[in-house]
């Protein structure tokens, strides 16, 4: 955790969530004892699937929720009676919550106007930010005359022209088609990146949150289960939840046989003997859960090497690239394997797969909800 | 785009319009029923009532012959031998055609008790001896009074403004000109000031009463909301009579109201509700809420909560971020709502007539009256063509001052 918190361990924590419960019914906490620090400077995503109580952090964050039990610092202050307008927390929603009364400028000089600053200063200022989204043409106009492109960097200009100190980001490119989202998730990197912005930001996509992030908290059931840079969620999660989550994985259900120089001899259904690396604390005949990415499977030419076994391709999916094929193993389960488009996988035919040891981990099996496991084979 | 290719293909434009002629004959068809419907049962039937503010022809009808004479008899309002035997042969004829009793009446309802006089010149018109000047004053004085013979004059001609001018309290002077009606007379510019204050009066209290309440609906989930919508309906539910008489239950002297204040002890006597104007503004109030409250209502609800919460987040404290951020965007429907209540309120007389005092009559009470009662269509004509002139004047006035496009009703 320490190692996982890096930037945000230190004395300069912007924001800090120390044991923070929420309850909207008083009977089950939508978030539950979150304690999270964010550093200045820092991209930081609250990940999860919907409910998971990331959106209801990021409201306690900005003022609108009221924590249940616990404490929220900004700046070392606690802010728990710290009404949203004096937060100086600039906030992007999900459908832009422009003003549609008001004109692009308007808008955008809205904090501005209402923090008294002077006229001339406001125009100046207003120009500047939306000089920065490339917006200034359109000054004059409405913001529903806008493509939903343009009224989200509208909305990215108003929550950023009063330089706040910290910008939260709910879900707000949720609404936009995938090419124009990829290109605005990296306007907003660079934009981050060139004002030294704090920013949070909530999402349930977890391609965004990997190009976009240096930390990641991914949260499931009102809780973060794991706290990370991106590769290190990916290439090392801690619980099946968040390695199924967080890119692909074949999860399948298993049996601890016995557990010998770092290793665990893992027994599937089946009969199936796989060697994976422990991900936690594991028991010799204890359940456990092993995953293992597509990418890390191979078609191999022989025989008896580290966790080979025959299978059968049942489909394939030609993705440019490369493709993918659903294969099937002796108990029946399908395995998801990534290989190169120019591999050649002919339908039914009999292939070997192997994949090492050290890129399968083996889990606890503790906690199996929301985790989707790989599932047998139907012929339709 | 569409443009240009239909103007470098005009055969295009002229395709399109072929392949939708069904749909808009269709369309034609569908709209057909109710603007006939309008034309018969409201634009028709208002044109020809509010003709009457200004055109009577039964004058020039009635007395043809006596219009001719008195066209080139200007001198004195009491004319010569000429037009007392034109009036004589108009009466002798009309008596005949059984015509006579409208111009009886016409002159009855402007001077009171001249249905008599006519009947009896016509009856005793000649074709052998015509009357003169001199032969029907010694038979009744009654034709010798400059009065008569005014209203004969400015009555035979079919286009009056007599009538207008008396709903704003002026009329012609027998000297010639234009000038108020004698102290005492004049009761229609008071009506009409009051009607358009208990208007804004009943505008601003459901306004006051109807915003937090609107508010309210909008911010509660779909369900409560809908079930409270329906509390507030209920006055359009309910009969004029059933409503009145509950109020009556409320409010009288002796009621509920009444009992419950002396109880809690808010006072120390019973207090008029009833048959003044504080009852009417109640009851005026009660069935107006509605429609000052749905316009609002369905305006707020489409106002998305995260406005209020952008306004916070970008440092408005709750009254600025209500004032600029809410009300501006509210401002359609309030508009509406308003306006709404005002142009119906205008129209009131059936909770004027049975919940308010002599004092709390609204212009609506007396077009009613001359219609029902005094039969003078003519001046309820007139009454109903200023009412409606100072309306639409309000209105335009006000879609031009908050911007048309700014005011929705739903």
């Amino acid at each position: 955790m320490n190692d996982a918190q890096g930037k945000g361990a230190g004395g300069d924590a912007l924001a800090r969530f120390v044991g923070v419960d929420k309850s909207y019914d008083g009977q089950t906490l939508a978030v539950r004892g979150l304690t999270l620090d964010v550093a200045k400077g820092e991209f930081l995503t609250l990940l999860g699937p919907s409910g998971s109580g990331k959106t209801t952090t990021l409201n306690m964050l900005a003022g609108f929720e009221r924590p249940t039990r616990g404490t929220i610092l900004l700046a070392g202050r606690p802010v728990d009676r710290l009404p949203p307008y004096q937060r100086n927390i600039g906030m992007v929603f999900q459908n832009y919550a422009l003003f549609p009364h008001m004109t692009v400028a308007d808008n955008v000089a809205f904090p501005l106007s209402v923090r008294g600053v002077a006229k001339g200063e406001i125009a100046q200022r207003v120009k500047r930010a939306l000089a920065t989204v490339q917006l200034e043409a359109f000054a004059g106009r409405r913001p529903t005359q806008l493509s939903g492109g343009q009224q989200q960097r509208i909305a990215l200009a108003r929550a950023l022209v009063f330089e706040p100190s910290l910008v939260l980001m709910d879900e707000p490119l949720g609404a936009l088609d995938k090419k124009l989202r990829e290109q605005m998730q990296i306007e907003i990197k660079l934009l981050h990146e060139r004002l030294g912005l704090t920013v949070v930001y909530v999402t349930h996509d977890q391609s965004e949150a990997l190009t976009m992030s240096d930390r990641v908290a991914i949260f499931h059931d009102g809780e973060v289960e794991q706290l990370g840079q991106p590769d290190e969620l990916y290439d090392r999660p801690r619980t099946p939840f968040v390695a199924g989550f967080i890119g692909e994985n074949n999860l399948m259900v298993g049996t601890v046989a016995s557990l010998a120089g770092g290793l665990a001899r893992v027994m599937l259904a089946g009969g199936i003997e796989v060697m994976a690396t422990p991900a936690g604390a594991l028991a010799p005949g204890a359940q456990t859960v092993i995953a293992v990415r597509p990418e890390a499977i191979h078609i191999a030419a022989s025989a008896g090497g580290e966790n080979t076994m025959p299978a059968i391709v049942r489909s394939r999916i030609y993705l440019g690239d490369h493709q993918r094929l659903l294969t099937e193993i002796s108990n029946r389960l399908v395995i998801r394997v990534k290989v190169p488009a120019a591999t050649h996988a002919a339908q039914d035919a009999p292939i070997l797969l192997s994949w090492p040891a050290a890129d399968c981990l083996a889990f606890p099996s503790a906690g199996l909800a929301d985790v989707t496991l790989n599932e047998e084979w139907t012929r339709s | 785009m569409t443009e240009t290719a239909a103007a470098r293909d005009p055969t295009l434009a002229a395709a399109v319009r072929r392949a939708t002629r069904g749909q808009r004959l269709a369309a034609a068809g569908l709209v057909a029923p109710l603007v006939l419907l309008l034309v018969c049962s409201l634009c028709l039937p208002i044109a020809s009532l509010l003709g009457r503010a200004f055109y009577d022809p039964t004058m020039a009808d009635g007395l043809p012959r006596t219009a001719a004479a008195l066209a080139v008899d200007t001198g004195a309002t009491v004319p010569g031998d000429a037009a007392f035997a034109a009036l004589g042969a108009d009466l002798a004829a009309d008596l005949k055609d059984d015509t006579v009793f409208r111009v009886a009446q016409y002159l009855n309802t402007i001077l009171p008790g001249s249905r008599s006089h006519v009947l009896r010149a016509a009856r005793g018109a000649r074709a052998d001896a015509p009357y003169t000047r001199e032969s029907l004053l010694a038979a009744d004085p009654f034709w010798g009074e400059p009065d008569t013979w005014f209203i004969i004059r400015s009555g035979v001609k079919p286009f009056t403004s007599t009538y207008l001018l008396a709903a704003i309290d002026l009329q012609w002077l027998p000297t010639g000109g234009i000038g108020p009606v004698p102290p005492g007379q004049g009761i229609y510019r008071l009506i009409f000031l009051r009607t358009f204050l208990i208007a804004a009066a009943v505008t601003a209290i459901t306004l006051v009463l109807g915003f937090p309440l609107a508010w309210l609906l909008a911010t509660l989930p779909g369900t409560v909301a809908s079930r409270l919508i329906m509390l507030v309906l209920l006055p359009f539910w309910t009969s004029i009579l059933v409503r009145t008489a509950a109020w009556t239950v409320l409010l009288q002297k002796f009621g509920l109201l009444n009992d419950l204040l002396l109880w809690l002890g808010v006072t120390s006597g019973r207090m008029e509700f009833m048959y003044n104007r504080t009852g009417l503004l109640i009851a005026m109030t009660h069935i107006q809420l509605p429609f000052t409250l749905l316009p609002i209502y369905s305006v707020m609800r489409t106002i998305d909560p995260s406005q209020m919460r952008a306004a916070y987040s970008l440092g408005a404290r709750p009254v600025s971020a209500f004032l600029r951020v809410y009300l501006p965007q509210v401002m359609p429907g309030v508009m509406g709502g308003c306006l709404l209540t005002f142009i119906l309120c205008l129209g009131y007389f059936i909770t004027p007539a049975l919940v308010g005092g002599t004092a709390d009559q609204l212009i609506s009470n007396f077009i009613s009256d001359y219609i029902n009662v005094d039969l003078n269509w003519p001046m309820a004509a007139s009454l109903s063509f200023i009412l409606l002139g100072a309306t639409l004047t309000l209105s335009l006035l006000f879609a031009r001052l908050v911007g048309g496009g700014r005011v929705r009703i739903f």
